[in-house]
């Protein structure tokens, strides 16, 4: 319609309105403006509302517990003014148990998107002072809609939880919300990073979401996670337990390995957490993420030099090689409080994100047992997911012997590392510091498991076993114990067996080994392989 | 096994090898620069072969004069020393066995099978360990080797305490009043000590170097010292002959160097000042001393000469003497070796002593004469231990050197060290790291070059003592001089506890801190691949922020603007060049408005805690956001343990012995197990009244710092 057209449409109108019609038009236009005002003070209104949560009385009582309210951890957690918020006006829908008088806009959930050092990531933060943080149908449905768009989008999701668990009330809607997130949870894994950070209670079916996010941290004092609380458990097995002791954060990080790292408040929990995201790429079509670095990647480090003891069976720290090896000695420890027998962690190598494993001797000799080969191998497979390379770092005397372990699974269990590093199509650089002994030399990112370098120190030791172990075998009963070990430990006590193999790539000065880390990293930052085609492998759980 | 010989073409066109050319340990030799007095005859014979029968920078000492006289070096090393710099620095090294020195640098057998399987011709013994064991000397004698140091004869006359107090006082050297007995038992001890009248000195009739040494001022103290300083004794020396003598107050310990050869000349090389001591272990020497006038330096030389010509003292020695504040001296002790602090000696007068050493070992005459000794400038010696300052002036803290950098660069300074980078210090030695030492035309200059060698020290992995050197450095009374044995309990009376700043200094340090906070703020929102968001609010370039240092609150703008970052403290606003300031290295090196400052960056992480290395002293600073930082008090302070029924291991050592059982009562102060490390035993007490609930710990168990020992009901 052309102008002129419309302009004729309303003249013709205006004649035809009659000797009144311009007196109610003006009480019209009038009631319409009220209106629009009464809008905008109802918005005002709630989003005043939405912003007190569960009103000043339960702010209190959350800063009482040592617990800060939803919004100050998303103030903490994104970049000052970056938040956007979604779904501040929905409500929930439940109209029984005179639920309908009880209305929060936004419910007991917080959602948006906001950004961590510049980059975007999607945020839940459960509001504790709304009907404990439960879990209604719409609080999933909020947690559900930012899933979906980050996973279209291709950013992380960060779930910063305080949830009293399901809202009753709704019955099997909560449940079904539960489900619809779980769903979106193993949808998006592998495709975007996902974390979880446990800031109160975390209980029943809800303890489901954080487990099949990548990384679950927790924070000390104030939050626990289980499937049943200590009055279900004294009911049911008659033992008696506190919370903590149940599922506090120390538990989780170094008995049931279920946390990943735990904290010391809310403050410090968030600032850690903003930290660790600089590691993470945004989702898995992003390369490992590369950070301006001001540490030097083409020196020695005159220190590695003296890390490994003279003698083969004395302990050190792998700590010590990798500080020295990562940016600033700055590591990123994932569960080190749990299998300490293994080290896993990000650092950055000429400001490149890389995932780190190594061998700790200090530890039950370094060996690999069944907590250590999952957790290990849980970390390759995130590492692999998300394009982040693989430094390994090996002395392994061997897997953990014992009726405990073999009766436990460590079969199954072991199985899982050697899947984990036989899949990675990442770039993999092993470097042996010390002993690289039987089943557990092949897990731990070797040559045959396409490493792509693998390097030894000189004071490497590559063989089925030790000397002591060996001679027992092939020279049983006979005398001249001392001889035959030492015969062996000329053979096998070196690096030369690997490398007259083309094992390793190259004998190297451990002092060199920085450099030359970096220097292939970047060499292999274009590596392109691809594993068969396939609907999904077969880990042995 | 020899290696084969590669054309340096073929090398060249290799670049395998490690970066830098400090690859395989080049062998650094010391430059000549300060030995004006006794240049290098090339021509005069001497050894060709000779062993160090010791560890750590006084081995590398050793080498290094071997090296500028062309002897070969040979080192012995334990199974801990394996990688050590002394045995890289060596042309030859020898392992002897396990890391207690007991088993390794200790067992005469081992150093003499040594010197056979290698054939040297001499041995230098350094300090501790054998250096003044006589039947080491004999045997070397027998084995027609020639030992570098004085004759076994002087070292039994001068190495127990009571002949050597006889000696000097047959050579008319001033001597202390005191018990000239063998003390039987605690109850003797307590009976002499009263007649002497307190305070009294109990000390190991074999000791040196301050251990099996202790002051009683009644008779408990007295009763506790002979039983704690028997057992020093006995494990130190094997010998727990213990002897009582009267205890001077306020005294200086001053010492004179003396050097003879074996054609009955002697000479003294002035004095060196030690009074600085903590626990009769030296912290800072100098020499000269600011108190001698010249008359008493030139009686107290002579003094050590005569004692050396009684005795037919060869080598370089040591004569000690206490100096009250009148200037009376008395004969203390003389050690027959090279002592800890001989550099500044060599500083202040241009003679190697290790070569005149060597020489008189070798047979030849001294080459100096007295009137050619004269005092050139200044020079002090800090002793960098691996100690925690802040417990009783140092308990020993082991660890890995992870970061390592040696002030050297500076003019007038001088590293005597044993370790490098990746070193470890262990709890098997003495835990000296380095002596600094730093001279100069006067005092002044000299304290000014050790302020600055200490600000641009970096050591990382260990606990060290450089927070009280530097301190000490910047002190009143030891800036006028006024110094005696009781330094440090008199100026320090609670202990040591880190400098105390002023605001200006502070306020440099909240602005420094605010900066480095804001460079990481600014590098971490700085990646270089990946999605960037383009709209979003402004790059940052203003912070809010608070700081915090032992328990000052301050709340600090940083406001970035063409290269220069400006804080605002208050009223006060500070001016910093973002180029200066890298996250990365250790020191750092700017200006604060045009003022040059010197900080270094000891660690940092995510949750703004910054550890900042400022005049020495290590501060630890959090900064946040203001805005986090009022919610950071919304958090609740965390329970503290009862430490007070905790008993914890100060230090990381070997439990010698335990004195409580579980479930018995003890009273505070009660002595519940004794711990030792290093050489010294640290007796563990109740620090409350209460009955034992467990005792984590027997005889022989290591134990590593802060460890539980006892726990208290």
């Amino acid at each position: 319609m052309s102008v002129n057209v419309l302009n004729r449409t309303l003249l013709f109108n205006l004649r035809n309105c009659g000797k009144n019609g311009w007196f109610q038009k003006l009480v019209r236009q009038t009631s319409t403006a009220t209106h629009t005002l009464k809008v905008a003070e109802k918005i005002k209104l709630k989003r005043s509302e939405a912003l007190l949560g569960g009103g000043i009385k339960r702010i209190d009582a959350q800063h009482k517990k040592g617990k800060l309210t939803a919004r100050e951890r998303i103030q903490l957690f994104c970049d000052e003014d970056s938040f956007v918020e979604y779904d501040m006006f929905v409500e929930h829908t439940c109209t029984d148990f005179g639920m309908e008088k009880q209305k929060f806009p936004g419910d007991s959930v917080i959602t948006g998107h906001g950004l961590v050092n510049g980059r975007p990531v999607y945020v839940f933060s459960q509001d504790f002072t709304v009907f404990g943080g439960s879990l209604s149908s719409i609080h999933a449905k909020k947690i559900c809609k930012i899933m979906d768009q980050a996973l279209m989008v291709g950013a992380p999701v960060v779930g910063l939880n305080d949830s009293g668990g399901a809202r009753i009330q709704e019955g099997v809607d909560s449940l079904a919300g539960y489900a619809d997130i779980f769903q979106r949870n193993v949808l998006a894994s592998g495709v975007i990073p996902q974390i979880s950070m446990i800031m109160g209670p975390c209980a029943g079916g809800a303890v489901y979401s954080p487990a099949m996010t990548d990384f679950t941290f927790m924070v000390e004092d104030t939050s626990y996670l289980f499937i049943t609380g200590p009055d279900v458990v004294k009911s049911v097995t008659n033992e008696d337990v506190t919370q903590q002791e149940l599922g506090g954060a120390k538990t989780h990080t170094s008995v049931s390995g279920v946390a990943h790292k735990s904290f010391n408040n809310d403050v410090d929990a968030l600032l850690h957490l903003r930290d660790f995201m600089g590691y993470l790429p945004q989702s898995n079509k992003n390369p490992s993420p590369i950070r301006a670095c001001d540490d030097p990647c083409d020196l020695d480090v005159p220190l590695l030099d003296n890390v490994i003891p003279p003698e083969t069976t004395a302990p050190y720290d792998m700590l010590d090689v990798i500080n020295a090896i990562v940016d600033e000695r700055d590591f990123f420890e994932i569960m080190p409080k749990y299998a300490k027998n293994i080290i896993i962690g990000f650092a950055r190598m000429n400001g490149r994100t890389v995932g780190i494993v190594g061998n700790q001797p200090k530890v039950a000799a370094g060996c690999l047992d069944i907590n250590a080969s999952v957790k290990a191998a849980r970390f390759v497979r995130f590492c692999d997911a998300f394009n982040i390379p693989l430094i390994t770092l090996v002395d392994v005397p061997g897997f953990l012997p014992g009726i405990n372990q073999e009766h436990s699974g460590i079969i199954r269990h072991g199985a899982k590392l050697l899947y984990a590093y036989a899949e990675a199509t990442v770039p993999k650089l092993t470097v042996i510091t010390r002993k690289g002994y039987g089943g557990a030399y092949d897990v731990m990112s070797s040559k045959h498991l396409r490493g792509d370098v693998n390097y030894a120190w000189p004071t490497a030791e590559v063989a089925v076993m030790g000397a002591k172990g060996a001679v027992s075998i092939l020279f049983r009963g006979k005398p001249d114990v001392e001889k035959y070990e030492a015969e062996y430990m000329d053979k096998f006590g070196n690096p030369f067996s690997a490398a007259q193999r083309g094992f390793v790539d190259d004998i190297i000065e451990p002092r060199t080994t920085r450099w030359r880390l970096c220097r292939d990293l970047d060499l292999l930052q274009t590596k392109e392989l691809k594993n068969p085609p396939k609907k999904h492998g077969n880990i042995p759980l | 096994m020899s290696l084969k010989k590669v054309p340096k073409f073929l090398l060249d066109n290799w670049s395998g090898l490690a970066k830098l050319n400090v690859y395989n340990g080049t062998k650094q030799v010391q430059k000549r620069g300060i030995y004006t007095l006794d240049p290098i005859n090339p021509q005069e014979p001497t050894f060709s072969k000779i062993l160090i029968a010791n560890r750590g920078e006084i081995a590398c000492r050793v080498i290094n004069t071997a090296k500028r006289m062309a002897i070969k070096s040979i080192a012995v090393y334990s199974i801990a020393d394996s990688q050590s710099r002394h045995v890289k620095l060596a042309d030859e090294g020898v392992f002897i066995g396990p890391a207690p020195a007991a088993e390794s640098y200790l067992v005469m057998s081992k150093i003499m099978d040594a010197i056979k399987k290698t054939k040297a011709e001499a041995v230098h013994p350094g300090y501790g360990f054998l250096s003044e064991n006589a039947t080491f000397v004999g045997m070397l004698e027998d084995e027609n080797v020639a030992f570098i140091g004085p004759s076994a004869k002087c070292i039994t006359g001068m190495g127990d305490k009571l002949e050597s107090k006889r000696l000097a006082m047959a050579a008319g050297v001033n001597t202390i009043p005191g018990f000239d007995g063998v003390v039987k038992d605690a109850d003797h001890c307590v009976e002499i000590s009263k007649s002497i009248g307190y305070p009294v000195m109990i000390k190991a009739s074999a000791g040196g170097g301050g251990k099996g040494m202790r002051i009683a001022r009644n008779d408990e103290d007295a009763r506790e010292g002979f039983k704690l300083s028997t057992q020093e004794a006995l494990s130190s020396f094997g010998d727990s002959r213990m002897l009582v003598e009267k205890f001077i107050d306020n005294p200086r310990h001053i010492e004179i160097q003396v050097l003879g050869d074996k054609h009955g000349n002697v000479i003294y090389l002035n004095e060196r000042e030690c009074s600085i001591q903590r626990r009769n272990q030296k912290v800072i020497e100098e020499a000269p001393s600011i108190f001698l006038d010249p008359e008493t330096r030139k009686s107290m030389g002579e003094q050590a000469v005569n004692l050396c010509k009684q005795l037919g003292y060869s080598s370089a020695g040591t004569v000690e003497f206490l100096v009250d504040e009148n200037r009376n001296f008395y004969f203390l002790e003389m050690n027959t070796r090279l002592q800890v602090e001989h550099p500044i000696t060599e500083c202040i007068t241009g003679v190697d002593l290790v070569q005149q050493m060597i020489r008189v070992a070798k047979g030849h005459k001294l080459n100096i004469k007295q009137d050619d000794v004269k005092i050139n400038g200044w020079a002090i010696e800090s002793r960098v231990y691996a100690e925690d300052p802040y417990k009783s002036f140092g308990l020993p803290s082991i660890g890995r050197l992870h970061k390592y950098i040696e002030p050297n660069k500076f003019d007038g300074v001088r590293c005597d060290s044993g370790i490098e980078e990746g070193s470890e210090i262990s709890m098997y030695y003495d835990p000296m790291i380095c002596k600094l030492v730093c001279y100069g035309k006067t005092r002044e200059e000299a304290i000014d070059r050790s302020i600055t060698a200490l600000d641009s020290y970096v050591i990382r992995g260990v606990t060290h003592n450089i927070p009280l050197l530097r301190d000490i450095l910047t002190e009143e009374n030891f800036i006028k001089g006024d110094i005696s044995t009781n330094y440090l309990p008199k100026i320090y009376p609670d202990g040591f506890k880190g400098i105390q700043l002023n605001k200006s200094d502070k306020n440099k340090l909240f602005a420094l801190s605010s900066a480095l906070y804001a460079i990481n703020e600014l590098r971490s929102r700085n990646f270089l691949n990946g999605p960037q968001i383009k709209i979003h609010k402004g790059t940052k370039d203003k912070w809010n922020l608070n700081v915090m240092v032992n328990e000052e609150n301050v709340d600090v703008q940083v406001h970035q603007t063409n290269g220069k970052l400006k804080i605002t403290i208050k009223d006060d606003v500070y001016e910093i060049n973002k180029k200066d300031l890298n996250l990365a290295s250790s020191i750092i090196r700017t200006e604060i408005n045009g003022e040059p400052v010197v900080m270094q960056l000891f660690s940092k992480n995510a949750a703004g805690e910054l550890q900042i290395v400022y005049k020495g002293t290590n501060f630890k600073v959090k900064i946040l956001s203001r805005k986090s930082s009022e919610l950071l008090h919304l958090m609740p302070e965390k329970p503290k343990l009862d430490v007070s029924k905790l008993v914890k291991s100060p230090m990381p050592g070997l439990v010698k012995g335990v004195s409580c059982n579980v479930g018995d009562m003890v009273a505070e102060g009660q002595e519940l197990c004794i711990i030792e490390a290093m050489k010294m035993q640290n007796s563990m007490v109740a620090a409350t009244t209460g009955k034992i609930k467990t005792i984590n710990i027997k005889a022989g168990d290591t134990v590593g710092e802060d460890d539980v020992l006892v726990e208290l009901e």
